[in-house]
């Protein structure tokens, strides 16, 4: 027993060091599962004021730029409420009170306060949380097109998986030829994105619009992506390799917003029923 | 706790807040300043293994904390403190160390101090890219490894005559 003593302490920095890096990894492996470990990421409420200053300062540089982008957006969504209202007015619809029409889809405005685009796993904090309404796996969007979804949410802030990350994977359809694929990134140039699993008697073409499916109901249907920048389609392979230039330039992400899907929980707990537990 | 304790103490926090600034400032999509790593590599000599490592995991998992990447940073700076001391022992010059004696460049000269650290960072930012990927994508981490690496050295470098050109007068 002595000598046993003896060794673990003659060895006590290797013992140490073997420990530390078990530790650090079962954390690693242990973060890249969906959802987990609420209270050390950027979340936390210190290291979010700390980057909610930095991002203040930046922002401040920025004012015209997003002012432009914020003025453009309204005047095109302007135009939208314009070209339904017609429509609805011949259709003699616009008469039903607002409270009568159901929404599947609640938006919730956010500001992001820090984000990346240079690692293979990038993530966003925003600085909207539990007490705003959101919740964990909702998606995240903007006029540009799809940005992520909500990996973990405190009181007052949420982290984003954004769609620039490795681990990150999203239904979506070849809007063209109506093929579904699934959007991954390859973690290497922040402006394109991989569509996966498009089979061989597809032909897509360079410029097709690649949009969400709103399958996996956690983004809604046909929420913008980006467009095919090239694809080519090796010998014997069985699936096109695809890029596809993402709609927006996820280095200048300011506003986003976070969609409230009021019926996830509805086509979850049925296709528990039918299907049983999600793989 | 003596006046150097109390330095590294302030120290580490001026470390993890320049970190936290030094996340948004990457150049040509590939380049990463680690400066964090400074804060192990230039500890005293004589600095106890253990002891470095336990600093290294906090220092690690704190700026994990910023980057959302639990467990990342500290693994590979746990790595870094523990083969420190071996990488010391292997390029101690002629005539050993003196005693006390910090790994800087204004005692040591700006020689050994490049061929001290520049390994060790080298493997650092290796092993981060690499793990953070998952073994895939070797080469393209290698690239990043490179051009970080070589951002992080001219800041630590830059740094240094900054700082002990205040000490001296």
């Amino acid at each position: 027993m002595e000598r046993l003593f003896k060794f673990l302490y003659y060895y006590r920095a290797s013992f140490t060091f073997l420990l530390l890096e078990f530790f650090c990894a079962w954390l690693i492996v242990a973060n890249n599962q969906y959802q987990s470990t609420k209270y050390f990421n950027s979340s936390n409420r210190v290291v979010a004021w700390l980057n909610t200053s930095a991002q203040n300062i930046r922002e401040y540089f920025l004012l015209a730029d997003i002012n432009a982008t914020l003025s453009r957006n309204n005047a095109m969504l302007l135009n939208k409420i314009e070209e339904q209202s017609q429509r609805l007015y011949r259709m003699q619809l616009h008469q039903r009170p607002d409270s009568s029409v159901e929404k599947n889809f609640q938006y919730i405005q956010a500001r992001v306060i820090n984000n990346s685009t240079k690692f293979y796993k990038n993530f966003i904090t925003i600085d909207q949380g539990q007490a705003d309404g959101i919740s964990v796996g909702m998606a995240v969007t903007n006029s540009f097109g799809a940005v992520g979804k909500v990996k973990s949410v405190s009181k007052h802030y949420a982290v984003l998986i954004s769609l620039l990350n490795i681990d990150n994977q999203v239904s979506s359809v070849l809007k063209r030829t109506g093929q579904f694929g699934t959007i991954q990134w390859d973690g290497t140039d922040p402006s394109y994105i991989d569509l996966k699993y498009i089979p061989r008697h597809v032909i897509p073409l360079v410029g097709d619009s690649v949009v969400t499916s709103g399958y996996n109901a956690v983004f809604p249907p046909g929420i913008f992506i980006g467009k095919i920048k090239e694809f080519k389609l090796r010998d014997e392979a069985l699936f096109y390799d695809i890029k596809i230039e993402l709609g927006q330039d996820f280095g200048r992400l300011n506003f986003v917003e976070v969609i409230n899907a009021k019926r996830k929980a509805e086509k979850d707990s049925l296709e528990l029923i039918t299907i049983g537990e999600p793989r | 706790m003596t006046r150097s304790n109390i330095i590294f103490f302030i120290s580490f926090f001026a470390y993890v807040i320049a970190q936290a600034f030094l996340k948004k400032l990457v150049l040509f999509n590939s380049g990463f300043c680690f400066l964090y790593v400074a804060f192990i590599l230039l500890m005293p000599i004589e600095t106890n293994n253990l002891v470095l490592m336990l600093l290294g995991f906090i220092m690690g998992f704190t700026v994990d904390i910023f980057y959302d990447s639990l467990g990342l940073h500290a693994f590979t700076t746990v790595f870094i403190a523990y083969i420190r001391n071996y990488w010391l022992s292997v390029i101690t010059p002629q005539g050993g160390y003196d005693a006390g004696a910090v790994p800087k460049i204004s005692e040591q000269g700006l020689q050994w101090f490049l061929v001290y650290t520049l390994p060790l960072v080298f493997i650092h930012h290796l092993v981060l890219f690499l793990v953070e990927s998952a073994g895939t994508l070797f080469w393209y981490s290698m690239l990043k490894t490179i051009n970080s690496m070589m951002f992080t050295m001219l800041v630590m470098v830059l740094l240094q005559y900054l700082t002990s050109d205040r000490a001296r007068t």
